[in-house]
């Protein structure tokens, strides 16, 4: 049994993620943050975009496996 | 004298040799020759023209400036790398094969004008082809074919376009050569082949999955990157070039996070790299282009070491499939460290290598006020990670134990890891190193804070993400499938289409068949009326019948002249 096989150890490391993240965003309001096109300037910006964008991914590409998948042997029949 | 021989030719003498030795001295062989079109690549340096004349023209087969140098230097590495990575291969055509591809991609990436890249970009297709098909299955065999076919209408569009082009200016030279003719179009289409453009993309996910376990990290080095230094060559500050960049970015990461072979999910994630380099070409501005070459560069040896990690799991544990892998970093712990060092370099996590290229390429798209395209761009920055950067490292070396007890990879492998990803961590801690090489002069500096504080966020909450959906059940789970793409014009409707054309045609047949069946029975009833045993003009007449008709016929005659 391995360090990484324990639940309780993989949820340690989940909320140490998400300490880190509340870290970079405590980190957001103490460095000026220079804006590549404007309203990336507001709080948190890069945060939320990459939180939503992997959300709408997931999704996305769920809707999208109905609609492409196939079984294996799809081309060989 | 070395420094006379073209580069690329060096690498052609060496596959050709390679199975004319002993085998010990093959493998030695495979790190020679990339060594020594490295140092030579090194001594010469820009502004060296080799020049012949043939077919009453001038031949320019090496010219070496800026920007070939710099794809010249990491094509030379790459090689190297496959070198030492596949030291164990002794026998086959996938060496030699290789070894060809990789000095052919290289003559095609200095040569001077379009018949010599024409020549050089075929033989790199047909090499590439043959390291496909050295894996030796079915599947690779097919795929391989598919390849070919598509690798090669490449090359007739490029023969076409540069015959247009000649006819309209005279000359084969190349350089740049933008939209504005026709030929101009037609090469276009051919480098965009190579670069994997949507919709002409599906040779890329296809058949690169189905070489070897050493094969398809060759393959991952060349013939996109050639693609991608011939648009930077001839179609700089192409405006369509940056949509049609954005648009492949953006779509390979859905496809990449369903499939479930997971060399065919670092496939789809080339593509997007890809996607990336072709919208700072569009750009066209000195930091746009800077940053695609960058991007090419750093890719090569990020890409090449993820495929390198995924090929000692095939080797080692026999499958590919994220569906029989997990927990493999119990036994392949080393092969895992480097994997992640691909996958935080792919992902442009700070210190490592995609940090200080890709950021080149968003940054020009904001300044040049690209917002929507810089937006997409953010958007695959985020995908990229989740499906490069988690997914795969997850899905091998974590998740669930698959239960696979296995070896660790060999140690060539490890070593072949190990020098690309100190080159990764190398670019990424000291980019000026590699800035240094780049065609155009370099204003840009990577490590701001902002930049580190926004590319932190951005990652840390993609991984957020996908923690929280895995943990809630809402991560779509790897299943055994196909998933269709373009390519399903061609492998499904295309060959239905093919059956439904020879069916049609056999009908044709039947019914041609039949109506000549039906002439033909017509003629033969009447010839056999007037010409069989009892027609009327095979009938014997006895004489006496013949007597009477002649006397009939005179009396006849006498009777009209006495009447007369």
């Amino acid at each position: 049994m391995s360090w990484l096989d324990r639940p309780e150890n993989v949820r340690r490391l989940y909320q140490g993620l998400g300490a880190v993240g509340i870290g970079l965003l405590v980190a957001d309001l103490l460095v000026h943050r220079h804006a590549e096109v404007g309203f990336d300037g507001v709080f948190g910006y890069y945060g939320f975009y990459g939180f939503i964008a992997c959300v709408v991914l997931v999704l996305a590409a769920k809707l999208l496996r109905r609609g492409v998948m196939r079984p294996e042997d799809y081309y060989d029949r | 004298m070395i420094a006379e021989i073209p580069a690329g030719l060096i690498l052609v003498a060496a596959g050709l040799l390679w199975p004319l030795l002993p085998q010990v001295l093959r493998a030695p062989l495979g790190l020679a020759a990339p060594l020594a079109v490295l140092a030579q690549l090194a001594w010469i340096g820009p502004g060296w023209r080799l020049e012949v004349e043939a077919f009453g023209t001038v031949l320019v087969l090496v010219r070496t400036d800026a920007l070939s140098l710099a794809f010249g230097y990491v094509f030379a590495i790459a090689a190297f790398l496959n070198g030492v990575y596949s030291w164990h291969v002794r026998r086959g055509i996938e060496q030699p094969a290789a070894l060809l591809y990789a000095g052919s991609a290289m003559a095609a990436l200095f040569a001077g004008d379009l018949l010599t890249l024409f020549v050089f970009w075929e033989l790199s297709a047909i090499a590439s082809a043959a390291v496909i098909w050295a894996a030796g299955t079915p599947g690779a065999y097919r795929a391989g074919m598919r390849y070919l076919i598509v690798q090669l209408a490449s090359g007739m569009l490029l023969a076409a376009g540069a015959a247009l082009r000649y006819a309209e200016t005279g000359s084969l030279a190349f350089d740049l050569i933008g939209l504005g003719s026709p030929g101009g179009l037609l090469i276009l289409l051919a480098f965009g082949i190579k670069c994997a453009f949507p919709l002409l993309h599906n040779w890329l996910p296809d058949a690169y999955p189905e070489a070897s376990a050493t094969g398809t990290v060759v393959l991952s080095a060349f013939t996109t990157k050639i693609g991608i230094y011939a648009l930077a060559r001839g179609f700089p500050g192409t405006e369509a070039l940056i949509y049609v960049g954005t648009a492949m970015a953006a779509f390979p990461i859905f496809y990449a996070v369903i499939e479930n072979d997971l060399r065919r999910v670092l496939a789809y994630s080339l593509n997007n790299q890809l996607g990336f380099m072709v919208v700072g070409i569009g750009l066209g501005t000195d930091l746009g282009l800077n940053g695609a070459v960058a991007h090419a560069f750093a890719d090569i040896l990020f890409k090449g070491l993820l495929f390198m990690s995924m090929g000692a799991v095939l080797l080692r544990a026999g499958s590919i499939k994220a569906t029989d892998l997990g927990g493999l970093y119990k036994s392949m712990p080393l092969t895992t460290m480097f994997c992640i060092v691909g996958a935080a370099s792919i992902s442009a996590f700070p210190l490592f290598s995609g940090f200080v290229t890709k950021s080149m390429i968003m940054t020009s798209a904001a300044q040049e006020g690209h917002t929507v395209v810089w937006l997409v761009l953010l958007f695959a920055s985020a995908g990229v990670f989740h499906h490069a950067g988690i997914k795969i490292p997850f899905f091998a070396f974590f998740a669930h134990d698959a239960g696979i007890r296995c070896k660790e990879a060999p140690a060539h492998m490890l070593v072949a890891m190990g020098i690309a990803a100190a080159l990764c961590i190398g670019i990424g801690v000291f980019p000026a190193a590699l800035y240094a090489l780049l065609p155009l002069p370099v204003d840009y500096a990577p490590y701001t804070a902002s930049h580190v504080l926004a590319q932190l966020q951005l990652l840390v909450f993609s991984a957020l993400a996908f923690s929280w959906l895995m943990r809630n059940g809402i991560y779509p789970p790897e299943l055994r499938s196909v998933n269709l793409d373009a390519d399903w014009l061609y492998r499904h409707v295309g060959t239905r289409l093919a059956a439904a054309c020879a069916t049609g045609l056999e009908r044709l047949l039947a019914i041609w068949n039949a109506c000549l069946g039906r002439a033909g029975r017509g003629a033969a009833e009447a010839l056999d009326y007037l010409h069989g045993s009892r027609g009327a003009l095979s009938r014997t007449w006895p004489a006496r019948t013949m007597g009477i008709g002649v006397l009939g016929t005179l009396l006849a005659l006498l009777l009209s002249y006495y009447l007369a």
